[in-house]
């Protein structure tokens, strides 16, 4: 295993939490939630393959 | 040809019985043809349409993980190396489901999707999502491990304040245990369920101002094929 | 009729009826086939390199020996009837006032005691009954005492605990505490060497499924709070939200953790009360979407949709030119 994955995976780590004030995020959450802002923001904008046309 | 005539040359199926009716109801709403399209409108063109079925993915290896993890109970994963794995699997079925259909809200919301009729698509759609919610709840309390202690203890005051934590008991592992493994993914395979057939029905909810004179209507796009 | 004069009933009218324009090829089966694939080489892949965690629960016998301190303080809070569980109310017990109310609201007191908890006899004096050699003459003595007696004893003891260096039993200074010492020290006897674990779960019968007693026992110490802390598994460091380590949680819970983070609610005595209310109204406004003026029409002010649709409307313009 990666030597940064397995410090992010590792079971008995403390966990990273970014934030501000009453602000708080802990990393794994954050990854989720931007991968699903991604995921709309290029669903939105990358071309979508033109099916194929039936005689 | 008069409505009369048509009667005559095509004689329509008398139905008379419960069941009859039923399966009149049901051919006329959900034909073949619908269940089971082999074409799609072609304003059906975007990425945005894929996380519908990302979602139902995701929760078929939801129920797949989590009839292996019952069939060998809750303690398991914490003995052995395979049930680990399907814990882990479980866990990551889940935020995958969670994931896919969040972004497919999004993209409905965006679409106004809820025109045309389809009302109880919108509603069905946010239910899963609300009782999924319930359902990834109490696996979080069958985690049987620190997480799941924490989850119980913390959790209560909410139940309690609503008044049903007596019959929610998020420190009964048994009743728990019902809930997640019974009732709840039943709850949620209905309305999935519910949805995906609603959605069948009714088909996909056109683009927002569209009109008969638009090229794909009028027959003035030849770049698709026409029905 | 022309486009630009068409009602909005017109245009639904359009989205109400079957489509009768231009259509693509669709393959469902091969879109189920292929998400089942691209799904699953996700999942198994995060399952195989993150995994999920898996934090040991702790025990009656591990916070016993690991804050022996603690335990006595909240052995002798359950005796007093001074500890959270004590005065919860409904639907532990009958303690007036506890209830989250909103005026006279109170779901809370709806279920009525459901689940009753007598903390000083279900957690304390029972299962010291069931040892071997259990203490008998500080539980006749416990039992023969008024509630005044008994009051005056536990609330003496935990001044006393507070007083003491580390709040360590050992360190008390003498003081009228009748048996509570004893019982106390019994009960953590009992439970570092792992019986009270068990005593608490079976309730003496030999299958159990309900943690609810050991749950809020171990909830009164500050040991485990502490241990949730540290976690950041709290309700006020969005704990609802979390997962231990950095593995993702309930992350559709952001809403409802977040109300707790805010004032009125992160001070309010009936918080949780005011969020899941908040959360109700909130969830069917969201489910109603359909009939709220305003928030239906949103998404056609803020026209996310022409670029879903990118491809229709640029074929719609170059047909009527």
């Amino acid at each position: 295993m990666h030597p940064l994955i397995s410090y992010f995976a590792a079971q008995d780590s403390p966990g990273i939490y970014l934030g501000f004030g009453a602000f708080q995020i802990q990393l794994g959450n954050l990854i989720v939630i931007l991968v699903m802002i991604l995921l709309f923001v290029l669903a939105l904008f990358l071309p979508f393959p033109s099916g194929k046309k039936r005689p | 040809m008069s409505i009369r005539e048509e009667r005559k040359t095509e004689p329509v199926e008398e139905y008379y019985t419960w069941t009859g009716k039923a399966r009149g109801w049901l051919l006329k709403h959900l034909p073949a043809d619908k269940l089971l399209p082999q074409d799609q409108p072609s304003y059906v063109a975007s990425w945005i349409y894929v996380f519908g079925m990302g979602a139902i993915v995701s929760l078929v290896f939801i129920v797949v993980s989590g009839v292996v993890l019952s069939l060998n109970g809750p303690a398991w994963y914490h003995v052995s190396d395979f049930g680990h794995f399907v814990n882990s699997v479980h866990l990551w079925s889940v935020e995958l489901f969670f994931m896919t259909m969040v972004v497919h809200l999004w993209g409905k919301y965006w679409m106004a999707a809820w025109r045309g009729g389809r009302t109880l698509t919108w509603i069905t759609g946010m239910g899963a999502f609300l009782v999924s919610i319930v359902a990834a709840f109490t696996g979080y309390l069958l985690q049987t491990n620190f997480d799941s202690q924490w989850i119980a203890f913390e959790g209560k005051d909410a139940l309690n304040a609503s008044g049903i934590g007596a019959w929610f008991n998020v420190a009964n592992l048994g009743q728990i245990f019902g809930f997640h493994i019974v009732l709840l993914p039943l709850a949620v395979g209905a309305v999935v369920a519910l949805h995906v057939i609603l959605v069948r029905m009714h088909g996909v909810v056109p683009p927002i101002d569209a009109a008969e004179t638009d090229a794909q209507l009028s027959g003035t796009d030849r770049t698709e094929a026409t029905r | 009729m022309s486009a630009p004069t068409m009602s909005r009933s017109d245009r639904d009218g359009l989205a109400r009826r079957p489509w009768r324009g231009t259509v693509r090829e669709y393959d469902l089966f091969k879109e189920l086939t292929v998400a089942l694939v691209v799904v699953g080489l996700v999942i198994v892949g995060l399952s195989a390199i993150v995994g999920s965690p898996d934090e040991p629960s702790v025990t009656l016998k591990s916070w016993a020996q690991a804050q022996p301190a603690d335990f006595v303080a909240t052995a002798t809070a359950e005796l007093g009837g001074t500890s959270e569980t004590a005065g919860y109310g409904p639907p532990y017990n009958t303690t007036a006032d506890a209830t989250q109310t909103i005026g006279a609201f109170d779901l809370q007191s709806f279920s009525g005691v459901q689940l009753p908890i007598d903390t000083a006899q279900d957690l304390v004096i029972t299962p010291l009954t069931t040892l071997n050699a259990p203490p008998s003459a500080a539980l006749d003595a416990w039992n023969a005492g008024s509630d005044t007696e008994k009051a005056d004893w536990t609330a003496a003891y935990t001044d006393a605990l507070t007083n003491a260096p580390d709040g360590d039993p050992a360190q008390v200074a003498t003081g009228d505490y009748g048996p509570v010492p004893v019982l106390t020290d019994a009960l953590l006897t009992m439970a570092s060497q792992g019986a009270l674990d068990g005593v608490l779960n079976a309730q003496e019968s030999f299958y159990n499924s309900d943690y609810t007693r050991t749950i809020l026992f171990l909830g009164d110490g500050a040991y485990f709070g502490d241990l949730a802390t540290a976690a950041h598994l709290t309700g006020d460091q969005w704990g609802m939200m979390n997962e231990t380590g950095n593995t993702p949680g309930q992350s559709w819970l952001w809403l409802f953790s977040f109300w707790y983070q805010i004032e009125p609610f992160a001070s309010a005595p009936n918080a949780d009360l005011l969020v899941v209310l908040l959360m109700l109204v909130l969830s069917v406004l969201l489910t109603l979407v359909p009939f709220i003026p305003g928030l239906r029409d949103i998404p056609r002010w803020i026209p996310i949709h022409r670029l879903i649709w990118r491809d229709y409307y640029k074929k719609r313009a170059a047909g009527r030119s």
